[in-house]
């Protein structure tokens, strides 16, 4: 094989589904790859799962499916996704049940699991990475998974299945697996795992790499945003690579889109540590060689670690949140009063929070007032107050007190809103890459 | 000048730390970069939001610098209190950075109006 093409199909869980459609259609791809877990997602499903065994799945894998599983099956090319969430085993069942509806024989369905460590992780004493203190001392924990690497991707893959179907599974390594499969590259071949690792962390995010979340009128344009099409890497057997789109398709490819999406939450280049290794991101080239055609180059890696990282989910309280609109002359000033009398309320009342915020919306909300100066007096404005609480019946109280602005507040207050939300927290600890076993189950269809 | 007429920029988020990337248009101007957009103004630039240490990696065959701000997102994006709490419109309020206008050069943007590759 000269070079594999891999579509890059969803860059989070409630990614737009056409550009995927469109991929198989006219991308002559040979994998089509759905990356859709953020850091928290799997503790909300993990949530599900509890409410219903049946669930824990991604939301939209019955919709992605249904989208793209009759093209996929005709043309040959296969799926690799972790949008098996916290339920690997019902998110296959669940492909099963679409590829039969759809009149599909004989496709093969492989589950990975043994991403959820949860049961290792009780009374261990290991070290949480973001604070240092003891992951025992956690309360509330609802789910404990390990990232885990190609290894039974690759598996899968070399058994005949057309559809893999992961939980946790870093990221990059969802791409990585069919490189080491088609190509027959080396479990310590660390040179072209890193350079398959670039590959995967430039197409995890799909859109952000062909235009998304680059825009900026006049200065950084780019068009037809909105029939965006998704990535394609024309990788070859050295693990370099072409990053390209469907012709025709909205946004762009450039070297400046690819830059971007290479620095993209990375930390240091030189050291991107994942389950398959220490990828060297320092040394990549990247060139326009052509309309929306990227060449990547370069890149490297070293032997990987002894742990593997495991993400913690926790119930940690609440947030309580309410909004309200002042428009017109002296909308700021009338928003000003009105986060004033809610502190006020707040304490006169008792609510217990253990942190409060108090913003304008359209004057200081997102970046605090030293960042904020501006000249003009704003046509409108938005008070928000979000609190955090022990319990549901504090947080409501937060809403509560923005709500009564309406009739106990400033002038022409309008559009007050308030909600309520269960806060799921994410900590990280190191675990040595034995308390996990990756499994492989296969269904067919 | 502002640092938006030199370079673009990307926020990404782990947990409560955030990294912004800082490219430049022209790979010419990546010596300025490197002279301001120095992890110390950086941080002075966002003092009352990045609390924890700010650290810079240079990448200048990328004609880029990326900077991991530590204890920057209110407690991580799954706990922050924040409107934004990943902290995306971080990467736009470091284009705000002032450079020094210097002699004969111009800015990327305005060579890119003029058709400058």
């Amino acid at each position: 094989m000269q070079t594999l093409r891999i579509g890059s199909g969803a860059g989070y869980s409630g990614d737009r589904i056409e550009p995927a459609l469109e991929l198989a259609e006219k991308g002559e791809i040979q994998y089509l790859v759905f990356e859709c877990l953020a850091e928290r997602t799997i503790a909300l499903a993990q949530q599900a799962k509890l409410k219903d065994p049946t669930k824990g799945y991604d939301p939209l894998l019955g919709d992605r499916m249904e989208a793209v599983l009759r093209t996929c099956r005709d043309k040959g090319i296969k799926i690799i996704t972790n949008m098996g969430a916290a339920n690997p085993m019902s998110g296959a069942a669940k492909i099963a049940e679409i590829a039969q509806s759809l009149g599909i024989d004989g496709l093969k369905i492989a589950a990975v699991t043994g991403d959820d460590v949860l049961e290792s992780l009780r009374g261990a004493d290991l070290p949480i990475i973001e604070t240092g203190g003891p992951v025992s001392a956690l309360v509330g924990v609802v789910s404990a998974n390990a990232y885990l690497g190609a290894a039974p991707i690759v598996d899968a893959l070399k058994n005949g299945a057309d559809v893999v179907i992961t939980g946790r599974a870093a990221d990059p390594a969802l791409f990585l697996a069919p490189l080491i499969y088609e190509f027959d590259w080396s479990m310590d071949d660390w040179e072209r795992l890193g350079k398959g690792t670039v590959v995967g962390h430039l197409l995890e995010c799909a859109g952000q790499i062909t235009g998304g979340y680059f825009a900026d009128p006049g200065i950084k344009d780019v068009s037809n945003l909105a029939r965006l099409g998704f990535p394609i890497a024309e990788v070859r057997a050295d693990g370099s690579a072409v990053i390209t789109k469907v012709e025709g398709s909205g946004g762009k490819v450039t070297a400046q889109t690819c830059k971007e999406q290479l620095l993209y939450e990375i930390h240091d280049p030189g050291r991107y540590l994942t389950p398959d290794v220490v990828a060297d991101f320092s040394s990549v080239s990247i060139s326009e060689i052509g309309p929306d055609r990227v060449l990547i180059e370069g890149g490297g890696g070293r032997p990987r670690t002894d742990t593997l990282k495991v993400s913690v989910g926790y119930v940690e309280g609440y947030t309580g949140e309410g909004q309200i609109s002042y428009a017109g002359p002296g909308a700021a000033a009338r928003g000003r009063l009105a986060l004033e009398i809610v502190r006020e309320r707040l304490k006169l009342t008792g609510v217990r929070t253990s942190e409060l915020r108090f913003d304008l919306i359209g004057v200081d909300a997102i970046h605090g007032s030293a960042l904020s100066a501006s000249n003009g007096e704003p046509y409108e404005v938005r008070v928000r107050v979000a609190g955090r609480t022990d319990s549901i019946k504090e947080a409501t109280r937060i809403g509560n007190e923005v709500e009564t602005l309406y009739t106990n507040g400033p002038a022409g207050g309008g559009g007050a809103t308030k909600s309520v939300r269960e806060i799921v927290a994410v900590a990280s600890v190191l675990l040595p890459r034995s308390a996990a076993s990756p499994q492989i189950h296969y269904l067919g269809a | 000048m502002k640092l938006r007429e030199l370079a673009h920029s990307r926020t990404g988020d782990k947990g409560d730390i955030s990294n912004i990337s800082v490219i430049a248009y022209d790979p010419a101007d990546y010596p300025l970069l490197e002279q301001y957009v120095t992890p110390e103004r950086v941080k002075e630039h966002f003092a009352g939001i990045v609390h924890g240490k700010v650290v810079r990696y240079a990448l200048p065959a990328l004609g880029a610098l990326n900077f991991v701000m530590e204890r920057a997102l209110g407690g991580g994006v799954t706990r922050s209190l924040a409107l934004d709490a990943h902290g995306k419109c971080l990467s736009s309020a470091l284009l705000a950075l002032d450079i020094p206008e210097l002699d004969g050069r111009r800015s990327a943007i305005t060579a890119a109006e003029t058709g400058r590759p």
